[in-house]
């Protein structure tokens, strides 16, 4: 049974260790009793606290400027150990319908009206009322989601209010981003968000939509709502008018009603490709403007003339960052034949230093899996991984014994065909690969479905502009991975979707035009 | 004694050949028999379209231009006989000057639609667009010239393969434009121009694996099934408009890619 492969995995990662992996393991302990690591230094944690942190017990619907109370709810927890954290409305139809008005109503009502300059004040607003608050956020945001506070400190709260203070700037500019075109609002957004950088998402999703003039109702992923929902008081705050933004919270259903509603204007959304899909069919004939973000299935290519160590380091944030929960992961690393040994070698080195626990503890660099279903997918495709044939490497580690966790795993000896090399895991398991010529590497990281991101890693520039153009992918990251900015548009090629974000390309999603 | 003259066969367009439909079915339309392109023709179409995409993606935006160009004087030197399979002269001047306006786009595209982004990081990055690979394009009925240049060109021009269907009812402008092709410096392949019933092939070409991106504003009757279809391997779907001209509709058939470097000593 996959399911049972995976839990021995995760409960004893020994279990998996290649035969030679023993030796590894040996060789590292000696290298630090050599440097004078004293053996029985037991580790010690800094916590940050979560005092700072007021979750209600049960949060409705914000709709018009105010909560509605939901009639049915679900409890959201915290991976890390599965503690209850909020009990979440799971809005129905006639809910998502009143969020609806309230956002037709509030976009007639002015806010489209509204000077660009006036509209701009409420993202800078915004921007900087999240920069204040970034602590609780960030708290929040990995007590909620599993990821490691390091990440949601350093990465998701900065990038969360720079995309705000990005097209604040737009908001009175939009006449100048697209020559000889009259840009004017498209109407409500309907705008469905994953629960891996939940509050990110939402930054991408609110602040391009609001600065073209458009109002908005949002979902947040079920299993992580709570800033989307704190961020209400953010707009409290920032005395946005009412019925500007609303948020509605529940599962796939709540997001079926909203891509369904008829006055929706336009479609959002960022999450898996086989939702996509269904989403698109789903839009198909409404004329619905429709945007997605969808899978991938990444490749990271390192070149036998690429600095290793650098490289190493980027694999590791290629596929490590945030659990691997990242649509853009470089979940697929090829390798030049060349180096393979070594650079395997540093890899699994580099592993064993990972630091995996409580999402709340600064040191923590790979923190819990977001929920029990994401965990058994995780299980389900490594142990096919393991049962096509490919050879399976987890550092050895403790686990907490409560929460949602899975160990940083490599696969090596993967064929292309393996479902690990194919599908996307959205976890913390990477596939390696090898080829020999700058053509095969091309052809086999082109050979997906998917074109979300790339990776390139080499000394010389001719080969990386010539990589970079071969490569199928929305955004490819050389010498570097997994860098945001709400300046570079993002987005996919082929079944990873259609159209961009960030950027000026991140404002046309948004705007129709008179021509 | 007058002499009878020759007439033409009417044939589909693909991978640069003219060929009879596989099926070897014809329809009548405008007093002629014109090949009924069946799904395999389609398919066969896509195929061809796929083989001539990359090599025509890269060629220099300057080549693709000047190729362009040439398609122009093409059609100019048969005025006369465009001018007899559309609504006259006008329409075939319009559709020339719509050929050389967007054969300027070709080199100019990246310097508009792209650019360099100032990230808050130690990293030089910038964004390209790129074709997004086969187009299928459902041409508008009418008018039967200038709606099948005005559809077929923004894709073209942009470094895609284009699979279209000519007008359903006034489908000889499509061919003679197929001979116009054929004799330019269009590499066979990179357009393939099909006759036939847009009920029979448009779900062909909507639901094809192996086509990015679907033009149905010339769809007759509800498209919306074939949005639905689309949605299998996420296709751009586009309205296209019979008679329109602008940048934004090559930028409709492109993807942006966006690089990253760091920048350091």
């Amino acid at each position: 049974m996959g399911g049972g492969l995976g839990d021995r995995a995760l409960r004893s990662p020994h279990a998996f260790l290649r035969d030679k992996s023993g030796a590894r393991v040996a060789e590292l302990d000696k290298t630090h009793s050599e440097v004078g690591v004293p053996g029985d230094w037991t580790y010690a944690s800094a916590p940050e606290s979560r005092d700072i942190v007021h979750i209600r017990d049960r949060y409705g619907y914000y709709v018009g400027g105010e909560w509605l109370e939901p009639a049915e709810t679900y409890e959201t927890i915290a991976p890390r150990d599965e503690e209850p954290l909020a009990a979440i409305g799971q809005a129905t139809p006639e809910d998502v319908g009143r969020a609806v008005v309230a956002a037709r109503e509030a976009f007639a009502d002015g806010w489209s009206s509204l000077p660009g300059s006036e509209r701009a004040k409420y993202l800078f607003r915004i921007a900087r009322i999240l920069q204040e608050r970034s602590r609780e956020f960030a708290v929040l945001e990995s007590l909620n989601g599993g990821k490691p506070i390091k990440e949601s400190r350093d990465v998701d709260l900065p990038l969360a209010a720079a995309h705000f203070f990005y097209y604040a700037g737009w908001a009175d500019k939009l006449e100048y981003a697209f020559p000889n075109r009259r840009p004017r609002p498209v109407g409500v957004a309907g705008q469905i968000i994953p629960w891996n950088f939940p509050l990110l998402m939402l930054a991408w999703k609110i602040a391009p939509a609001l600065a073209c003039g458009n109002t908005v109702v949002l979902k947040p992923a079920e299993t992580t709502p709570l800033t989307a929902l704190l961020f209400c008081d953010v707009l409290r705050q920032a005395e946005l008018p009412a019925g500007v933004v609303n948020i509605v919270t529940g599962d796939g259903r709540t997001g079926v009603a909203l891509v369904e509603h008829e006055d929706v204007d336009k479609i959002a959304f960022t999450g898996s490709t086989d939702v996509g899909k269904a989403i698109q069919r789903q839009v198909a004939g409404t004329g619905k403007k429709l945007t997605l973000e969808l899978g991938g299935k990444a490749a990271n290519i390192v070149f036998d003339d690429a600095a290793l160590d650098q490289a190493v380091e980027g694999i590791v944030n290629g596929i490590y960052f945030n659990q691997g929960h990242v649509c853009c992961a470089g979940s697929r690393l090829f390798v030049q034949e060349s180096i393979y040994e070594p650079l395997v070698a540093k890899l699994e080195r580099r592993l064993a230093t990972l630091r995996i626990g409580d999402p709340l503890d600064k040191n923590t660099d790979v923190g819990a899996i977001n929920s029990a279903a994401q965990l058994e997918k995780i299980r389900e495709l490594v142990a096919s991984g393991v049962e096509e044939g490919a050879e399976i490497y987890q550092p050895p580690c403790i686990l907490p014994e409560k929460g949602y966790w899975f160990v940083p795993t490599v696969f090596t000896n993967v064929a292309q065909s393996y479902r690990i090399a194919q599908e996307e895991i959205f976890g913390p398991v990477l596939s390696v690969l090898t080829f020999r010529t700058p053509e095969e590497a091309v052809e086999k990281a082109n050979n997906t479905p998917y074109g979300l991101s790339a990776g390139v890693w080499t000394e010389k520039g001719s080969r990386i502009l010539w990589m970079a153009q071969q490569l199928r992918a929305g955004v490819v990251w050389a010498n570097t991975y997994n860098r945001f900015d709400p300046g570079s548009p993002f987005g996919g090629y082929k079944e990873s979707g259609f159209g961009r974000e960030g950027g000026r390309h991140g404002l046309e999603p948004y705007l129709e035009f008179d021509e | 004694m007058t002499r009878l003259p020759v007439k033409k066969t009417y044939k589909l367009y693909i991978g640069g050949g003219f060929s009879r439909s596989e099926s070897g079915r014809t329809y009548e339309a405008e007093g002629q028999n014109v090949a009924r392109a069946s799904r395999k023709d389609a398919r066969d179409a896509v195929r061809a379209a796929r083989g001539a995409q990359t090599k025509w993606a890269s060629a220099t935006a300057y080549n693709r231009g000047q190729v362009l160009y040439r398609l122009a004087e093409m059609v100019e030197a048969r005025v006369a006989e465009f001018a007899e399979l559309c609504s006259g002269r006008d329409e075939v001047e319009r559709s020339i000057d719509r050929i050389v306006w967007y054969a300027g786009w070709a080199d100019k595209l990246p310097q508009v639609l792209g650019g360099s982004n100032p990230v808050a990081g130690p990293y030089f990055n910038f964004t390209v667009p790129e074709p997004t690979g086969v187009v299928a394009v459902l041409a508008p009925d009418e008018p039967p010239l200038l709606g099948l240049v005005t559809r077929v060109l923004p894709p073209l021009v942009g470094g895609n393969a284009v699979v279209a269907v000519a007008s359903e009812a006034r489908p000889l402008a499509a061919i003679e434009l197929a001979e116009g092709l054929a004799t330019s410096d269009v590499p066979g392949g990179v357009v393939n121009l099909l006759t036939g019933r847009h009920a029979e092939l448009a779900p062909v070409l909507t639901s094809h694996m192996d086509v990015n991106a679907i033009d149905i504003g010339g769809a007759n009757g509800d498209a919306s099934e074939l949005e639905r279809l689309a949605a299998d391997n996420v296709k751009r779907v586009v309205h296209g408009r019979a008679d329109v001209q602008s940048p934004w509709e090559i930028a409709a058939f492109l993807e942006l890619k966006t690089v990253w470097h760091p920048m350091g000593q």
